[in-house]
């Protein structure tokens, strides 16, 4: 990089683009050439900032000044106050921007430093310059995993760690690993499971487009810990952004030697492929993909085997979310006991959400496991939106559960939370007001069940056009008085019967809906 | 023969079938994936027809059945549904008039529903071929429904 006094970083995501981030972009440039700053200001893109609804964002460095809603007429002002003449745009300038956008140097108070592994560049660095992610310290845990440990050392530092799964199962990573590494055979795979089909999550899109280099790591430690050579990126068709970019991270990282014949010059190969999937659910399963992956439909499998055993072309294959693996470089990097620092005793680490719905500022933001639901929509979300009340949130998608205020205070992580840890996993908080329905809603989730079953097993096929039609009878009034204790009972019938874990997963939404909320939903009938 | 060309992008192995199926449903001039694209993908990968048919119609991003020049794929995902995607529907329903799986007369437009196309940050959301768009009230999806009538 030049020594340039100024950085813009300019949000590059869906929402930005479609706000015009291009054309923003182009005409910073030839207005910083116009004012003959070229030699002093850096324009580069960048991942999301993390911020969303809120037009073209961009970020002013080494200031941090975050301005919003920025258009290309607004350029020429911004760079002849901000960029020449040190003034604020206070028009443009983005200051409600809750804590999350702030990277604390020093803890104040009671606020705590806030932590950042896995979205620690997003934003930061150029996700296309495999240098900036370096010069972060990037590839520095591979490298110390690869060239000063055994695989079982690095086995036992990340299960010291406590990191466990972040797709769903909260399973012990390095458990999954050791495992796949038991089982003899010259030919392994590691998979990243990037299909990310849960409604309401895109984390692993936005590590994806903002630092791709962090999920490469986090697979190269993964197959040497467990003897991979070859590993997939299963990302989902629509994620035109995050192929484009682990495409191009994936090239860059062979030309210098990181992927390939005898990584950093050890003896040891590993290689990645992108693969792209064709939109369905049911491949976010960890079989389902797998049967995707060697070019079939997608339909799970039965377990066991499981596929640490017998996975991919029936070869041990271990598969891991993008969240879970982004984790892992940096595990290797500082070590298992910096990593205990963040989160509580049982569950370390952080976790990503999408805060959606009802909320002033929806986004993104990683925190501590353990941070409170009250915290996320309270202090990260800015509230409920319009002054109204809290009536509940669904937590984790479709197949999450709905939470009532009394959730409010429990700490979030993977244990507390046992009973909901899938939900978890996927880290989307819907957040739900006054207004809301909750038998439409729940009538949302069981229709997107009705279409996403892949029809291979009856419970689930026959389960979902089910309960599809006793809810949308309770919602037009046109239901019996057994119709909500019906709707419970298929449940449990297909949580008993299914084939996989989606049919058997629809239990989650439906009971916890009627935990809280069951005298509403009632009272259509 | 484009098919051919667009075929020997890929080494021969049913692994990488999804890829081949986007490539050609891409390529292909009313954006599905035609019989004699199936075929193609038969032969290429020495499989039998059924095979290939089963794979492209189990995937939602493929159509077996021709589609318009801007095919609108709306979500209608919890977290869109929350936010009003009801309303998005109608008014497209309405505008264009034609059900979801239809194609204008005019062959501009084919609607779809799709679940959760990752940008709920900006609900209710729509894609129309490879562009996003959210916060859709009336007004916004009546300018980017006539500007996009307008172009090729
Ligand atoms: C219907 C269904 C959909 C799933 N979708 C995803 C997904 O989109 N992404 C993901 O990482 N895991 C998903 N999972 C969980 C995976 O099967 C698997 O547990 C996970 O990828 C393992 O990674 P981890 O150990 O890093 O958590 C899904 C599971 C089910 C049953
Ligand atoms: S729910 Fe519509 S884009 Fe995610």
């Amino acid at each position: 990089m030049n020594i340039v006094r100024s950085h813009v970083l300019i949000g590059m995501d869906a929402s930005t683009i479609m706000a015009g981030a291009r054309a923003v972009q182009q005409e910073l440039v030839k207005e910083i050439k116009a004012k003959g700053l070229s030699g002093e200001v850096a324009v580069m893109e960048t991942g999301s900032l993390g911020v969303t609804n809120m037009g073209v964002v961009l970020v002013v460095y080494p200031e941090g000044l975050y301005y919003a809603n920025v258009t290309k007429e607004d350029v020429a002002e911004l760079v002849e106050e901000q960029l020449l003449k040190g003034r604020l745009v206070k028009r443009l300038l983005y200051t409600q921007a809750p804590k999350r956008f702030i990277i604390k140097k020093e803890r104040t108070g009671l606020m705590r430093e806030q932590p950042r592994i896995v979205l620690k560049n997003c934003g930061i660095i150029n996700p296309e310059n495999i240098e900036e992610y370096i010069a972060e310290g990037g590839y520095e845990g591979a490298l110390r995993a690869i060239g000063k440990m055994t695989p079982d050392e690095v086995i036992a530092e990340v299960k010291n760690s406590g990191l466990v799964g972040r797709g769903g199962a909260a399973f012990p990573t390095a458990m999954k690993w050791e495992f796949a590494s038991k089982v003899p055979g010259p030919e392994k795979f590691i998979i990243c499971n990037a299909d990310e089909g849960e409604p309401g999550t895109f984390k692993d899109r936005l590590i994806m487009e903002g630092d791709p280099h962090k999920l490469i790591e986090g697979m190269i430690i993964a197959g040497y810990a467990f003897g991979a050579t070859q590993g997939y990126i299963y990302i989902r068709g629509e994620y035109t952004l995050s192929i484009q970019r682990m495409e191009k991270a994936i090239t860059d990282a062979r030309a210098m030697n990181i992927l390939g014949d005898k990584v950093f010059e050890k003896d040891f190969s590993f290689d990645l492929r992108v693969m792209k999937g064709g939109g369905a659910y049911v491949c976010g399963e960890e079989t389902a993909l797998i049967e995707s992956l060697e070019g079939h439909r997608g339909h799970p499998r039965n377990k066991p085997p499981y596929p640490v055993v017998a996975g991919l072309w029936g070869k041990p294959t271990v598969v891991n979310n993008v969240e879970t693996l982004a984790n892992v470089g940096d595990i290797m990097r500082h070590g298992a006991n910096w990593f205990r620092k963040y989160g509580t005793a049982k569950c370390p680490g952080t976790k990503v959400y999408t805060i959606l719905g009802h909320v002033a500022t929806p986004g993104l933001i990683e925190t501590e496991m353990g941070t409170t639901l009250r915290d996320i929509i309270f202090e990260y979300g800015g509230g409920i939106s319009e002054g109204k009340q809290f009536k509940g949130a669904l937590v984790g998608g479709a197949a999450g559960a709905f939470v009532g205020p009394d959730l409010l205070d429990v700490q979030m992580d993977f244990v507390n939370l046992r009973e909901y840890a899938a939900a978890l996993g996927s880290g989307a908080i819907l957040v739900m007001n006054e207004d809301t329905s909750m038998a439409d809603m729940l009538k949302n989730v069981l229709h997107f069940f009705k279409h996403e079953s892949c029809g291979h097993c009856v419970p689930c096929r026959l389960g979902t056009a089910q309960l599809v039609e006793v809810m949308d009878r309770i919602v037009d009034g046109s239901g019996g008085p057994d119709d909500v204790d019906r709707l419970l009972s298929i449940a449990t019938v297909m949580k008993d019967a299914s084939f996989c874990p989606l049919g058997q997963s629809l239990h989650m939404p439906i009971s916890s809906c009627l935990k809280y909320f069951r005298d509403e939903i009632a009272g259509n009938q | 023969m484009y098919r051919e060309a667009a075929l020997n992008k890929f080494e021969p192995e049913k692994r990488n079938i999804l890829y081949i199926l986007h490539e050609l449903q891409d390529l292909n001039p009313q954006h599905y994936v035609a019989k004699e694209d199936i075929e193609a993908v038969a032969d290429y990968l020495n499989v039998p027809y059924s095979f290939v048919h089963g794979v492209a119609t189990f995937y939602t991003m493929f159509s077996l059945t021709p589609r318009g020049r801007h095919i609108i794929r709306l979500c209608d995902s919890p977290p869109c549904h929350l936010m009003g995607s009801t309303s998005t529907l109608d008014h497209i329903r309405n505008k264009l008039g034609i059900e979801v799986g239809q194609t204008t007369p005019d062959g501009a437009f084919t609607l779809e529903l799709a679940s959760c196309l990752g940008v709920c940050g900006i609900a209710p959301a729509i894609m129309i071929n490879e562009e996003m768009f959210g916060k859709l009230t009336p007004e916004r999806l009546d300018a980017i429904l006539d500007e996009r009538r307008n172009s090729i």
